[in-house]
């Protein structure tokens, strides 16, 4: 392989050069739009530079890989003082307005548009694609007691059900990124 | 700023690795190129990938989405990872001759 086409060294504070990412484990936690896309995002990103990826769902993240759920995920507009109309730069939105019916579903129709005209895809479509790069779906053995799911409620990407200590075996060597 | 001969040219190459003037590729260029990434054989599927996006950068001024990539030029994403391993949207760029996608997805 000639040089320049090899990836730059990253240098750390003493010079030395840092081992590239090899492969990461991202946990999601939250089932907000806002609190899945950055997940999907980074994993599949993982997958375009060569990185070894998987996301395991736990909690209300778990509603991002539940068929009849997926697709519906809204952005929070309570408790979100970082809200704004129309985008990040305008007026600040207090969260009191928020609370009123609709808005969490008018913030999502907004920020869905605008990640539209980025091409990036609606989570059900996303998740495909990321399991089609090669990432794994795992989700949460614990939440899906909790929420009663069966293997029916889910995607059909979702590759296995993981306890916890199922999780930590399967990200050995891995970065974990929890979200 | 490296120059590179290939298939009888004189290419010149960014810092990054990837080509200067996308109007100097040619497939023997492109072949060169992959050979030194590690790819030995670019089939019919490689090209069909490499020209879309070339399309797609003569037209836009930047590279496709992923996303774009695989529903417009009708090669699946499964496909794609596999003709272009460790990498496909960096590795493809530099093979098709077009500068380093600026996206994230």
């Amino acid at each position: 392989m000639n040089d320049i086409f090899a990836d730059p060294e990253v240098l750390g504070t003493d010079n030395e050069a840092l081992e590239p990412i090899k492969k990461v484990s991202i946990v999601v936690s939250k089932g907000s739009l806002e609190g899945v896309y950055p997940a999907l995002i980074m994993a599949n990103g993982a997958r375009m530079e060569g990185i070894e990826a998987s996301i395991f769902f736990t909690f209300f993240g778990l509603h991002a890989i539940v068929k009849k759920k997926m697709d519906k995920l809204k952005v929070a507009t309570v408790g979100n003082p970082a809200l704004c109309v129309p985008d990040a730069m305008g007026m600040p939105m207090p969260t009191l307005l928020g609370a009123i019916p609709g808005m969490s579903a008018f913030a999502t129709h907004m920020m869905k548009a605008e990640m539209e005209k980025l091409d990036i895809p609606p989570v059900g479509e996303f998740i495909e694609m990321i399991h089609d790069a090669g990432a794994k779906i795992y989700s949460c053995k614990a939440t899906v007691d909790m929420f009663k799911l069966k293997p029916e409620d889910f995607c059909p990407q979702m590759d296995r059900v993981l306890t916890v200590g199922e999780f930590y075996q399967l990200s050995a060597g891995a970065q974990i990124i929890f979200t | 700023m490296p120059v590179l001969e290939l298939a009888g040219k004189s290419i010149s190459f960014n810092d990054e690795g990837f080509m200067e003037d996308h109007t100097q590729w040619d497939e023997n260029v492109a072949r060169e190129i992959a050979s030194k990434v590690g790819l030995e054989e670019l089939t019919d599927r490689h090209f069909k990938v490499l020209q879309f996006m070339r399309k797609a950068y003569e037209e836009n001024g930047t590279g496709p989405t992923i996303r774009a990539l695989t529903k417009q030029s009708g090669i699946p994403t499964k496909e794609l990872y596999e003709l272009f391993p460790n990498g496909p949207a960096k590795k493809a760029a530099r093979i098709a001759g077009i500068p380093k996608p600026q996206g994230c997805i």
